[in-house]
C-alpha cells in the first residue's frame, strides 16, 4: 500500500483495488446498478401515469395540449447537445487531456443550467394560470379532474427530473474543479466516465417524458 | 467436536492485545465515526440497530400490555394505533431490513470474497449516515406525537385523513431505503468484481449467495417504495391527489406500488438469515452442505419469485379474481425453493457430528419456526382460506414466525457464530444456550396462541376484543415477557464479552471458510498475505454418497 500510493502512475487508485482496471470495472458496474434503481424509481411514476391516463384520457390530452411544445422541444435539443458535450468530456478525459475535459464539462454544465432556466419559465406560466394541483387549482376548466391528475404527474415527473439535473450540475462543478487541478490521466478517468453515464441517463428520462407529457395532446392543437 | 469454543492448539499469531487489529489500531471516537473499514461500520450498525430494536420492542410491550384485558383500558384507541405503528416502522425499516446485511454482511462480504474492503468504502460509511438520518426523521415523528397509520401507510388514510406526523415517518422510511439500496449495490459490486483469484461463483459460501440475492431485491424493489412514499408526502404537503378518490385518485394503486416493494422486502429480511443458517448448520454438523448448488440457486429463485407475488396482499382489496388466482398460484411457488433449503439442511445434518453449541441451538430453533411460518403462509396464499383469515391474528402470527422466528433467530445464530471472529473473544456458552432455548419457547408461547385466536376471528390492530378471546391473549403476553428476557440476556452477556470475554484463537469452531483463516479480530487489511482459493467451500467431509 505505502509503496504504491504516491507514485505518479497510481495516483487515483484506491488501496483496496488491485489495479485501475478492477477499479474502473467496479465503479462502472456500480453506476449501472444505480441507474437500474433510478429506472425503478421513475418507474413508479410511469406506472401511475399509465393507469390514470387510461382512466382519464380526455383530461390528460387537454392538459397536455396546453404545455408549451416549443419550450419543451427547445429543452430536448439542449439536453441532447449536453449529452454530446458530456461524451466529448469523457473522451478527452480518457486521453488524459485535463484542460479539454474541463472545458467540455463547463459546456455541459452551461447547457444543463439553460435547461433548468427554461423549466423555471414553464413552471412560472403554470403557477400564473392556476394549473398547479392543490387548493389553488382552477377547477372551472374542462375535464378539471383529469387535468389536475395530469399536472400531478407533470410536476412530480419533471420535478424529480429537475432534481436529478440539479444534483448532476453540482457533481459537474466538482469534476470541473478536479479536471482544472489536472487530477486525471489516461489510467484514471473513471469518475468522469461514470458521471457521463449518470448524465446520459438523466437525458434519456427526459426523452421519455417529453412525448408522454408534451406531445400527448398535439392533435388538439397546442401552442 | 466439543460443545464449546475450543482454545487454539498452537497460535501462530501474537496475542490480539499485542498486534494491530481493526479494533485497537486507533482509539478516538472520530476514528470510529469517520472509519472506512467495513468491520468497524458493522459495529456502528450493530449498535444502532440494537437501539432501534429496543424502541420497537418497547412499543411491542405496550401493545401486549393493552391486550392483556379485553377492554381497551391501558391505552386509548389512538395511543394503541401509535404503539403498533411505532413497533412496525422501527422493526421493519430500522431493524429487520438492515439487520443481517448491514452487520454480518458488512463484516463478512469482503472477507468471504477475499478482498480488503467492499468496493466502495466511502459509500458504505455514507450508507450508515443516511440510515441514521432516516432514523432521526422517524424518531422526530414520534416526538411530534406519533403516527397511527400502521407501518404500511395505506392511503387514503395516510394521505388525507390521518392527523399524525405521517410525513416525517414516511420520509424516514424513504431515507433509510436509500441506505438499503446503497448497501445492496455495494455488496453486489463487491461480489462481482472483488473476488480473489480462484474464487469462482460456485466456490462462494452460501451466505454470499444469500446476500447477493438480497442485494438484487434491495436494488430492484426499494426505489419503487421510495417514489411511492414521495407521492404520499406530496399528497400530504402539496395536496397532489395521487391516491385521493375525491380527486380521481386510486388508493389501490398505492397498495400495488407499496407491496411491489414490501413483499420482496420480506425476503430482504429472511434471505440473509437463510444464508446464516447454511453456514451454521454446516459448521456445527461438520458436514459439507448437502446439495450446494440447489441451496444457492434456491436463494436466487426466491429473489426472482418474490417480485411476482405482491398481489396476495390484496385478495380482499377488490382486485380481479383472476389476478388473485394467478398471484395465489405464484405465491405457492415460493414454497418450493424454501422447502429445498429446509430439506437440504436436514440432509446436511444427517450422519453429521452435531454440536449443540449456541449458534446451533438458534439454528435448530430457526428450522422449526421457519417451517411453521412457511407452511401457514400456504394457508394465506389460498384465496378461499385467506378471505376468512385476512387481517386477523393468524396473519400476525404467520409473519412473526418468519420475521422473528426466522429472521431474528437467524440473526442471533449468526451473531453468536461469528462473535469470536468479530471481537476475538468468547461469549459465555452456557448463558448462550439458555438464551437460545428460552427464545424458542418464549416465541412459541407468544405467537402460537395468535394462530388460534386469529382463526377464531380476532382482527389485528384493535385495542379491545371480546372477552372469550382473553385466554389466548394472556398466554401471548406472558410469552412475550419470556421472549423479552431472551432478547435482553444476550445483549448483556455480549456487551460484557466484548470487553471482558476470554480471548479465543483464529478458528474456535474449527470451521472452514476464508473468515476462519485470518486472525480474530482481523487486522484492518483483513488478510496478511494474498488470497488464492483452490478448493470448494465446506470441505468438512465428502458429500453424502
Amino acid at each position: 500500500m505505502s509503496a504504491q500510493s504516491h507514485t505518479a502512475e497510481s495516483r487515483g487508485l484506491a488501496h483496496h483495488f488491485e489495479d485501475f482496471n478492477q477499479q474502473l470495472d467496479a465503479s462502472t458496474f456500480g453506476m449501472w446498478l444505480f441507474l437500474i434503481t433510478e429506472i425503478l424509481f421513475f418507474g413508479g411514476l410511469f406506472a401511475g401515469y399509465a393507469l390514470y391516463r387510461s382512466h382519464m384520457p380526455e383530461g390528460f390530452q387537454t392538459a397536455s395540449s396546453h404545455l408549451n411544445i416549443f419550450l419543451g422541444g427547445f429543452n430536448t435539443v439542449v439536453l441532447i447537445a449536453s449529452s454530446l458535450t458530456m461524451a466529448m468530456a469523457v473522451r478527452s478525459c480518457q486521453l488524459g487531456d485535463n484542460p479539454k475535459t474541463r472545458n467540455f464539462l463547463i459546456a455541459t454544465l452551461f447547457l444543463g443550467l439553460v435547461f433548468l432556466g427554461v423549466k423555471v419559465i414553464e413552471y412560472g406560466e403554470k403557477i400564473e394560470h392556476h394549473l398547479v394541483p392543490g387548493p389553488n387549482f382552477d377547477t372551472s376548466i374542462p375535464f378539471a379532474q383529469g387535468q389536475q391528475m395530469f399536472y400531478n404527474f407533470y410536476f412530480a415527473m419533471t420535478g424529480m427530473h429537475a432534481l436529478h439535473m440539479i444534483i448532476g450540475s453540482g457533481l459537474l462543478i466538482y469534476f470541473i474543479v478536479r479536471a482544472h487541478q489536472g487530477r486525471y490521466h489516461s489510467n484514471y478517468f473513471g469518475p468522469v466516465e461514470i458521471m457521463g453515464l449518470y448524465w446520459h441517463f438523466v437525458d434519456i428520462v427526459w426523452i421519455f417524458l417529453f412525448p408522454l407529457l408534451y406531445l400527448l395532446g398535439l392533435h388538439l392543437g397546442g401552442h | 467436536m466439543s460443545a464449546t469454543l475450543t482454545t487454539p492448539p498452537v497460535s501462530t499469531q501474537p496475542p490480539a492485545e499485542h498486534r494491530p487489529t481493526y479494533l485497537n489500531i486507533t482509539k478516538t471516537i472520530g476514528s470510529w465515526l469517520l472509519t472506512l473499514d467495513h468491520k468497524r461500520i458493522c459495529l456502528l450498525y450493530l449498535l444502532s440497530i440494537a437501539l432501534f430494536f429496543s424502541i420497537g420492542g418497547f412499543a411491542a410491550m405496550l401493545v401486549r400490555l393493552e391486550l392483556l384485558t379485553p377492554a381497551g383500558d391501558f391505552l386509548t384507541a389512538d395511543g394503541y394505533n401509535k404503539a403498533f405503528t411505532l413497533h412496525g416502522i422501527m422493526m421493519v425499516f430500522f431493524f429487520l431490513i438492515p439487520s443481517i446485511p448491514a452487520t454480518m454482511g458488512n463484516f463478512l462480504v469482503p472477507i468471504m470474497v477475499g478482498a480488503k474492503d467492499v468496493a466502495f468504502p466511502r459509500l458504505n460509511l455514507m450508507s450508515w449516515y443516511v440510515f441514521m438520518f432516516g432514523s432521526v426523521l422517524a424518531i422526530t415523528s414520534v416526538l411530534l406525537g406519533g403516527v397511527d397509520t400502521g407501518w404500511t401507510f395505506y392511503t387514503p388514510y395516510s394521505s388525507t385523513y390521518s392527523n399524525s406526523a405521517v410525513t416525517f415517518a414516511a420520509l424516514g422510511a424513504f431515507v433509510a431505503g436509500f441506505s438499503s439500496i446503497l448497501t445492496g449495490l455495494n455488496f453486489m459490486v463487491t461480489i462481482h468484481k472483488m473476488r480473489a483469484p480462484g474464487l469462482t461463483w460456485f466456490r462462494l459460501p452460501l451466505f454470499m449467495w444469500a446476500i447477493y440475492s438480497t442485494s438484487v431485491i434491495q436494488i430492484l424493489g426499494t426505489p419503487v417504495v421510495a417514489i411511492t412514499l414521495v407521492m404520499v408526502a406530496l399528497e400530504r404537503t402539496l395536496q397532489f391527489g395521487f391516491f385521493d378518490p375525491k380527486l380521481g385518485g386510486d388508493p389501490i394503486l398505492f397498495q400495488h406500488l407499496f407491496w411491489f416493494y414490501s413483499h420482496p422486502a420480506v425476503y430482504i429480511m429472511i434471505l440473509p438469515a437463510l444464508g446464516v443458517i447454511s453456514e451454521v448448520i454446516s459448521a456445527m454438523s461438520r458436514r459439507k452442505v448437502y446439495g450446494y448448488t440447489f441451496v444457492a440457486m434456491s436463494s436466487v429463485a426466491i429473489a426472482i419469485i418474490s417480485f411476482i407475488v405482491w398481489g396476495h396482499h390484496m385478495f380482499t382489496s377488490g382486485q380481479s379474481v383472476y389476478a388473485g388466482m394467478v398471484f395465489s398460484f405464484l405465491t405457492f411457488l415460493v414454497a418450493i425453493p424454501s422447502a429445498i433449503k429446509v430439506f437440504n439442511w436436514l440432509g446436511t445434518m444427517y450422519q453429521g457430528s452435531i454440536s449443540f453449541a449456541t449458534p446451533m441451538i438458534y439454528a435448530l430453533g430457526f428450522l422449526g419456526l421457519f417451517a411453521v411460518g412457511g407452511l401457514t403462509g400456504l394457508f394465506l396464499a389460498a384465496m378461499g382460506t385467506d378471505l376468512h383469515m385476512h387481517d386477523t391474528y393468524f396473519v400476525v402470527a404467520h409473519f412473526h414466525y418468519i420475521m422473528v422466528g426466522g429472521a431474528v433467530m437467524g440473526f442471533y445464530a449468526g451473531l453468536h457464530y461469528w462473535w469470536p471472529k468479530i471481537t476475538g473473544r468468547a461469549y459465555p456458552e452456557f448463558l448462550g444456550q439458555v438464551a437460545g432455548t428460552l427464545m424458542f419457547f418464549g416465541f412459541n408461547f407468544t405467537f402460537f396462541p395468535q394462530f388460534l385466536v386469529g382463526y377464531l376471528g380476532m382482527p389485528r390492530r384493535y385495542h379491545a376484543y371480546p372477552a372469550e378471546m382473553q385466554v389466548f391473549n394472556i398466554l401471548s403476553s406472558v410469552g412475550a415477557s419470556i421472549l423479552a428476557i431472551a432478547y435482553i440476556l444476550p445483549a448483556i452477556y455480549l456487551a460484557w464479552s466484548f470487553f471482558y470475554g476470554k480471548r479465543v484463537g483464529d478458528n474456535p469452531w474449527e470451521a472452514k471458510g476464508l473468515e476462519w483463516e485470518i486472525p480474530s479480530p482481523p487486522p484492518t487489511e483483513n488478510f496478511l498475505k494474498p488470497v488464492v482459493v483452490t478448493e470448494e467451500p465446506y470441505t468438512y467431509t465428502k458429500e453424502a454418497h
